[in-house]
């Protein structure tokens, strides 16, 4: 293998070719740039989740003076019922983790607290608020179990899982995410495209160059060589610009802009970034391997 | 050499063969003119012998291997035995005259110091020592198909296939072609040469092969162009 030849083969190419490879540059960075923006918002939502899940608990909210649902028509609920709900609650372990009662003057001074700018608290009388009991599931998916358990009950007024509003902001990402993705393969199939375009421009302009070659018995890999290597070094500038971008964004935008904003949830680490960036490597290589395989089989046959 | 046994070969979408039932033997170190008309089955000759195309029908032997048989990848270590030379000398405009022939063992991984030796040892056989560094577009049409001549020989074949390689020139430059051409066959390579040119051929008397609607009309050791008219 003659290294030096090959590579003043590839880097005239590429010269020849520049005003392509600088598209298919650009195609692979953006492709491969949305691919990875969507990853990280899948990282993201199951960083959240996780983060989420581990602090949802199970409301069971129990009847008081105003409560107008059926199972309230007994009236508040009697020491008696809030007892056996009690220990019913403690005999789900180890489904139940921790149980704990909120009484009415407790939800009363978290209310106040919650809302503590808002006109809303001088018109809430302790009383309005009902007494609960907060419910921590070691597996927050099983929520089922426990509303079935205790939905309807005599003295309990509502069941309230707060996974369940959660639920419908990890939809809204997850859709998010999922039409980011969408996006990022149909910009990936455009660059396969493209690239397929580009190693055919390459082939015809050399097509001197590989009938001679073919001629005097150059093997079907020399002849092909500069062109997967041309597809493979714009295709690599690429994936590489579309890392960087990935680390910009972490950077930046992350780090910089939303953490410090919304410090109420925790945001993808590092760790999500290093997981991604191999990930759009290997695409990126894939579609030129693949672009690749399909030029070369048609228009650089020996 | 060269044995063709029974060949036809019919191109898609044709309904008279290019070459029908042509059997033919080429021996080794011959020199042998193939004329006839335009479309009489010589390039379907060389393109066959080159492996370019395949036979419909009947087997093609060269240097003692069925091309048939022969898998895809053993077709560049055919061709490194078979120099080719065209009417358009093919060669690479923005290469010298040097980096032109240096190319064809460049492209089957011959090593720098291999090439930096036998490049100027074969410019020397082709007459054109003192030029390795012109371009093709600074030479005259005889000089080009030197170097086109240099190319298909240097890496030594024991075949040299010249498709019309007059084709383009004047008369007096065919000679000196043709002097080369005959120089290469002394050092005993095989060299098949289709030509429309009557006086080359009637002047070298070499073994003639005339091809007229894919038929082998006339083999004629020592022949001359066209019969007597």
């Amino acid at each position: 293998m003659r290294a030096n030849f090959v590579a003043s083969e590839v880097s005239s190419g590429v010269r020849r070719n520049l005003t392509m490879t600088m598209a298919v540059i650009i195609t692979v960075a953006v492709s491969l740039g949305l691919f990875g923006a969507s990853m990280l918002v899948r990282a993201q939502v199951s960083t959240m989740k996780d983060f989420w899940y581990d602090k949802v608990e199970v409301s069971i909210f129990l009847c008081g003076k105003g409560s107008d649902t059926p199972s309230c028509a007994g009236g508040p609920v009697t020491g008696a019922q809030r007892d056996q709900i009690k220990a019913d609650l403690e005999s789900l372990k180890p489904l139940v983790d921790k149980v704990y009662y909120e009484s009415q003057a407790e939800a009363f001074a978290r209310f106040q607290e919650q809302f503590k700018n808002s006109p809303i608290v001088d018109n809430v009388k302790p009383t309005a608020l009902p007494e609960s009991f907060r419910v921590k599931l070691s597996d927050p998916t099983k929520y089922d179990v426990v509303a079935s358990a205790f939905a309807g009950r005599p003295g309990i007024e509502q069941v309230n899982d707060q996974r369940k509003i959660l639920d419908k902001f990890f939809q809204l990402l997850g859709g998010l995410q999922l039409i980011a993705l969408l996006i990022a393969l149909s910009m990936l199939v455009v660059t396969v495209l493209l690239i397929v375009n580009t190693m055919r421009v390459a082939a015809f302009s050399r097509r001197r160059e590989t009938s001679i070659m073919r001629l005097v018995g150059a093997s079907n890999f020399y002849i092909q060589l500069p062109f997967l290597l041309e597809a493979a070094v714009a295709a690599g500038i690429g994936a590489i610009l579309a890392v960087v971008g990935l680390v910009f964004v972490k950077i930046i935008v992350i780090d910089q802009v939303l953490a410090p904003s919304f410090q109420f949830t925790t945001f993808v680490g590092w760790d999500a970034v290093l997981a991604i960036a191999p990930l759009m490597i290997l695409v990126g290589v894939g579609l030129a391997a693949i672009a690749a395989f399909f030029t070369l089989r048609k228009y650089l046959r020996v | 050499m060269i044995l063709f046994d029974r060949v036809t070969k019919l191109y898609a979408n044709q309904e008279r063969p290019a070459l029908d039932e042509v059997s033919l033997e080429i021996e080794k170190g011959e020199f042998i003119f193939l004329v006839g008309p335009s479309g009489s089955g010589k390039s379907t000759f060389l393109r066959l012998v080159l492996r370019e195309e395949r036979p419909t029908k009947g087997q093609v032997w060269v240097a003692g291997k069925e091309l048939n048989r022969l898998s895809n990848w053993k077709i560049p270590g055919l061709r490194r035995q078979i120099g080719t030379v065209f009417q358009d000398f093919r060669l690479l405009p923005n290469k010298s005259v040097a980096e032109n022939v240096a190319f064809a063992l460049e492209v089957i991984g011959k090593p720098a110091s291999h090439i930096r030796k036998v490049v100027p040892e074969v410019l020397e056989v082709v007459g054109l020592e003192g030029k390795e560094e012109r371009r093709p577009d600074e030479l005259s049409g005889g000089e080009q198909q030197r170097v086109a001549i240099a190319r298909a020989f240097v890496n030594r074949p024991i075949l040299l296939l010249a498709d019309e390689p007059t084709g383009n020139l004047d008369p007096g430059t065919s000679v000196g072609i043709m002097k080369l051409l005959d120089r290469i066959n002394q050092l005993g390579t095989t060299v098949v040469m289709s030509t429309h040119d009557q006086a080359i051929v009637d002047q070298m008397r070499r073994r003639v092969i005339e091809l007229e609607g894919g038929h082998v009309v006339r083999d004629q050791s020592r022949g001359v162009y066209g019969y007597a008219r």
